[in-house]
């Protein structure tokens, strides 16, 4: 994957880009764990489209965190990115907390976005089913919420090494956690709902959304939820993946998307 | 030197299986533990506590605000400083303080502390702080990236609403008013302001750009707190500003007998249980992603200053003491130590813990009695060179200025 950095004036910071592939346009926009080493979604989507995945400030050498306060500063900053990026009528996809994003960007700009891809996203709040609070889980309980294959999770998440005895790696993934978590808390803590329930309905484009049937993150009950608030949309439930669809069963989720769209 | 004793009221009947039954003293766990009429007798025995400190001659007594939890159980410290300006009359009232970000609107604060002042004749400390992350964050959900500016607005509104004299607008990111109008208004104006800190580089400079007396609150002793203080001598040399070990305070541990060997036979099990029981935070509420400056976590402080040395489960009393968690022993003892600290850390407060976990009122009275009688009138002079007194960072009494004001006339 190609990396470049886009500066952005209204933020007063500059946006890592990830890019690869060709095809049609595709706007990736990542949970709150940000890229994976090597993600293997990524690289699976980038066999079929020309795909374009920032980094939300507080990830990797994106800055300008500190201007982002609230959704509505998140939904115009990821459509200033989209201009930026110069990416007309992409397919808009995103995971988790960029599920959430993209779902606010297709209710707010519906007129810009016709092609709507949400990975298990976030945004919703059913007291029956209590979304996790990831803020307070301590980084060896993230693999069993975020896999259904514990074990090849574990393995995807720590590929990029380190040594967590090492004091020095120990303050740089303290310092890294506290940027991307300190970010996604805005919009996610501490009850992932910043009312887009209420705005879903203004969604007209094309909405596929894809759901591991094993998720123990956001339960799987959302994905009905969200199907049924956005009209015209479609569930695909993805066997055998837990929260971290794209990253467990990338080739089904590529299959789901080309199949949609 | 200032004394003041301190209480952090906590839920004295946690069974002996706590750390194993349950993960966290904080934020998750569940509230059926509580028993409301047990608990109406032990506000009143920690409140009688409190009154009994001003009695013997402790300069002030404190209390503070905790959320969800059995380690402290004061969610609201100033309906418990409200309830002591009635019986007390001398000493001073350390609010320590009000969670300033998690009142809406925060102009409640300089409201209630301001019915505090007055109802205590101008004997209110005013403590700002941040707030622990459990509380802040888990507990009442402030959003971690946002606490400090939050914290920030609020401070300057509290300052501006005891400062005017008439309306005025507040146009804040978290907080707006059309009119801003604090009656009461505190007799000090403002009342003197201590900070809790742990360690935020932020706080230092906060502190001092202020005049506010920075207060570490710490269970780990005197001799792990030494390079948190030194960090925050080097700063106050580094602005220029004069060194009045007034501008520091410290927690500590204390318990005092007639003996050595009769504090370890006193108080070991109700320091057992403060140190096993009341701090027994699941590390997953201790810290939420974004509460800390990625400025401070780069300084590495947090491992210096939270991590390591927590082993308390496996600490036995000769730890605790020999590493001076907590200072006990004979009057003696207690005397060394204690001056030890002092000019270790150069604080001019001290708040002094001689409650802790389920100790019965009687080994409270105890320690707190031989404290104030054999231990503190031996620590009052070790500051000469500031007369033992600063002015800015201590309470000014209506009484005492209406005497002072009789005697010039």
């Amino acid at each position: 994957m190609k990396k470049r950095l886009l500066k952005m004036k209204a933020l007063g910071g500059q946006i890592e880009v990830a890019e690869a592939g060709k095809g049609r346009d595709l706007l990736f926009l990542h949970g709150a764990g940000g890229h994976m080493p090597n993600d293997p979604l990524l690289a699976e989507l980038a066999s079929k489209y020309h795909v374009m995945a920032p980094l939300l400030p507080g990830y990797g050498r994106s800055t300008g965190e500190d201007g982002l306060r609230d959704m509505l500063d998140v939904t115009l900053h990821a459509l200033d990115v989209m201009e930026a990026l110069k990416l007309m009528k992409p397919i808009v996809a995103g995971h988790s907390m960029g599920g959430m994003i993209a779902a606010e960007m297709a209710a707010i700009a519906h007129t810009e976005i016709d092609k709507l891809c949400l990975l298990a996203p976030a945004g919703l709040w059913i007291d029956e089913q209590p979304v996790v609070d990831i803020f307070s889980k301590l980084p060896f309980e993230l693999p069993p919420l975020l896999f259904h294959d514990v074990e090849a999770g574990q393995k995807l998440m720590t590929a990029g090494g380190g040594n967590m005895e090492d004091p020095e790696f120990l303050k740089q993934f303290l310092v890294m956690r506290a940027r991307q978590l300190g970010m996604a808390g805005k919009i996610l803590f501490p009850v992932p709902d910043r009312g887009v329930a209420q705005r879903l309905y203004r969604i007209t484009a094309k909405t596929l959304i894809v759901w591991g049937a094993e998720d123990a993150l956001i339960p799987v009950a959302y994905g009905a939820a969200f199907r049924k608030a956005i009209s015209g949309s479609k569930l695909v439930k993805v066997p055998r993946a837990g929260h971290a669809v794209g990253q467990e069963k990338p080739a089904a989720v590529l299959k789901a998307i080309r199949e949609f769209f | 030197m200032k004394f003041t004793w301190f209480h952090l009221m906590p839920w004295p009947h946690m069974p002996e299986d706590f750390r194993q039954k349950h993960r966290s003293v904080w934020v998750d766990l569940p509230n059926r533990m509580y028993e409301p009429e047990l608990g109406h007798g032990i506000y009143h025995q920690y409140l009688d506590q409190l009154e009994y400190a001003e009695q013997v001659g402790f300069d002030g007594i404190g209390v503070n605000e905790h959320h969800a939890n059995a380690y402290g159980l004061m969610p609201s410290p100033n309906i418990m400083a409200a309830t002591l300006t009635r019986r007390t009359s001398k000493a001073a009232l350390v609010v320590l303080g009000n969670s300033i970000a998690l009142y809406n609107p925060p102009l409640r604060v300089a409201e209630e502390f301001a019915m505090l002042d007055v109802l205590s004749g101008g004997r209110l400390v005013a403590g700002f702080p941040v707030g622990t992350s459990m509380d802040t964050n888990y507990a009442y959900g402030t959003v971690p990236a946002l606490t400090r500016e939050k914290y920030a607005e609020a401070h300057e509104l509290i300052r501006k609403a005891w400062a005017a004299d008439e309306p005025f607008a507040f146009n804040g990111r978290y907080t707006k008013l059309r009119y801003v109008n604090c009656w009461p208004k505190p007799i000090q104006n403002p009342p003197p302001v201590f900070i809790p800190g742990g360690g935020s580089v932020e706080t230092y400079d906060f502190c001092l750009d202020n005049t506010y007396s920075y207060s570490y609150l710490s269970y780990t002793g005197y001799m792990r707190a030494r390079l948190l203080m030194e960090g925050y001598w080097k700063r106050v040399v580094e602005w220029q500003m004069d060194e009045s070990p007034y501008r520091a305070g410290f927690a500590q541990v204390i318990c005092v007998a007639d003996t050595d060997a009769e504090a370890e036979k006193l108080y070991s099990e109700h320091v057992s249980y403060f140190y096993n029981r009341c701090l027994h935070v699941h590390p997953g509420f201790a810290d939420a992603p974004g509460y800390r400056t990625i400025k401070t976590i780069q300084t590495g402080a947090l491992s210096q200053f939270t991590s390591a040395g927590r082993d308390y489960p496996n600490m036995t009393w000769k730890d605790l003491t020999e590493n001076r968690y907590v200072v006990a022993g004979s009057p003696e003892t207690v005397r060394q130590q204690m001056e030890e600290m002092i000019k270790t850390l150069r604080v001019g407060n001290v708040f002094c813990l001689l409650h802790l976990g389920d100790m019965p009122d009687e080994k409270v009275r105890h320690s707190t009695k031989l404290f104030a009688e054999k231990v503190m009138p031996h620590l009052r002079n070790l500051w000469p060179e500031w007369q033992n007194h600063d002015d800015r960072f201590w309470i000014h009494p209506m009484n005492e200025r209406v005497n002072l004001k009789a005697a010039a006339e």
